[in-house]
């Protein structure tokens, strides 16, 4: 299977992207709860992405091994999220306001020392 | 009683039979993936810690960057024809083109320029968000500033074609320098549709 350069319709794919990128845009002001919004746009995302990956960088027209090696990233990827998972489990930052409470108190006691 | 070293190297690159540069050039698109991976990875990780994040959005407005998107779209267009037209021989076509590129890729940089400088002057910066968790300013300069790096270099990249491609260095036989260029190019692109969904549009 050697890459045979057959081009394909470049105009085609750009008008695709760009159709996609106004749905987008259109997706964020979905009256939508937040996390079907936010499916919907990484799916978006992941259209638009292979969009490029087959017909402006050709993998379409490439053996399925360089396929392999383009793809490693993701799944790389996905442990990462995997091992960063038990970071998320109960882990919430203070918010800017705990925050200036405890710096406030932190305040205190330093000027309780230096009295 | 002559001994010949025979060091046999394989003829054709095993996965990318027309050059070995392409199979170096997307096994070095893997691994920058994996850096853009981790740097998105991190900042959802961040993002899902934090009960002050503000909607990016409201902060970062996307009417520039959908502008910028649609700008990245239009350079990798112009990428393939510049590739296109060499491989058909057309040497004019091909400086047209990639300046044409060029163009794009400055713009973009100038707009986000434009876009960092604003924000800054908001209050936004590595440290500090008046809008909520200053993580989100870590995360969005970090990740658009490694992303800007690359179109930084994408254009050094590509003027550096250019010029070659105007000494006549590539033709219709000897076009896969621009295809190589291509490659880096539309994964600039790929990885500015990703960063603009999970930086922007979440």
């Amino acid at each position: 299977m050697v890459s045979n350069h057959q081009t394909p319709n470049y105009n085609m794919v750009f008008v695709a992207l760009t159709i996609l990128t106004a749905l987008e845009i259109g997706v964020v002001f979905v009256p939508l709860s937040k996390v079907i919004v936010g499916i919907a746009l990484i799916l978006l995302a992941l259209v638009k992405a292979s969009l490029v990956a087959l017909y402006f960088m050709h993998l379409k027209y490439e053996k399925l091994a360089l396929g392999i090696v383009a793809l490693s990233p993701l799944l790389i990827c996905a442990l990462l999220i995997v091992g960063l998972l038990p970071d998320l489990a109960g882990t919430k930052h203070q918010t800017k306001a705990e925050t200036a409470v405890h710096l406030e108190s932190a305040d205190h006691a330093v000027s309780g020392i230096t009295e | 009683m002559s001994q010949v070293a025979t060091v046999v190297e394989p003829a054709e690159s095993p996965l990318t039979p027309d050059s070995w540069g392409k199979l170096g050039m997307w096994i070095f698109l893997a691994g920058d993936a994996m850096s853009f991976g981790a740097l998105l990875a991190g900042y959802g990780a961040l993002r899902a810690g934090s009960v002050d994040w503000p909607v990016p959005q409201e902060v970062l407005g996307i009417q520039l960057t959908a502008f910028m998107t649609f700008l990245l779209i239009c350079s990798s267009l112009t990428m393939v024809k510049a590739l296109a037209a060499i491989q058909q021989g057309v040497t004019k076509g091909l400086t047209r083109f990639l300046g044409l590129t060029i163009l794009g890729g400055l713009t973009f940089l100038g707009l986000q320029a434009y876009e960092w400088t604003h924000l800054i002057s908001e209050g936004l910066t590595l440290a500090h968000n008046p809008f909520g968790s200053y993580l989100f300013g870590t995360t969005f300069f970090l990740i658009t500033g490694f992303h800007g790096a690359h179109v930084t270099g994408g254009v050094i990249y590509l003027t550096v074609v250019v010029l070659r491609g105007l000494k006549g260095h590539y033709s219709a036989e000897n076009s896969n320098g621009v295809e190589l260029v291509g490659l880096y190019w539309h994964f600039v692109d790929l990885v500015w549709i990703l960063v603009f969904t999970f930086v922007y549009l979440i």
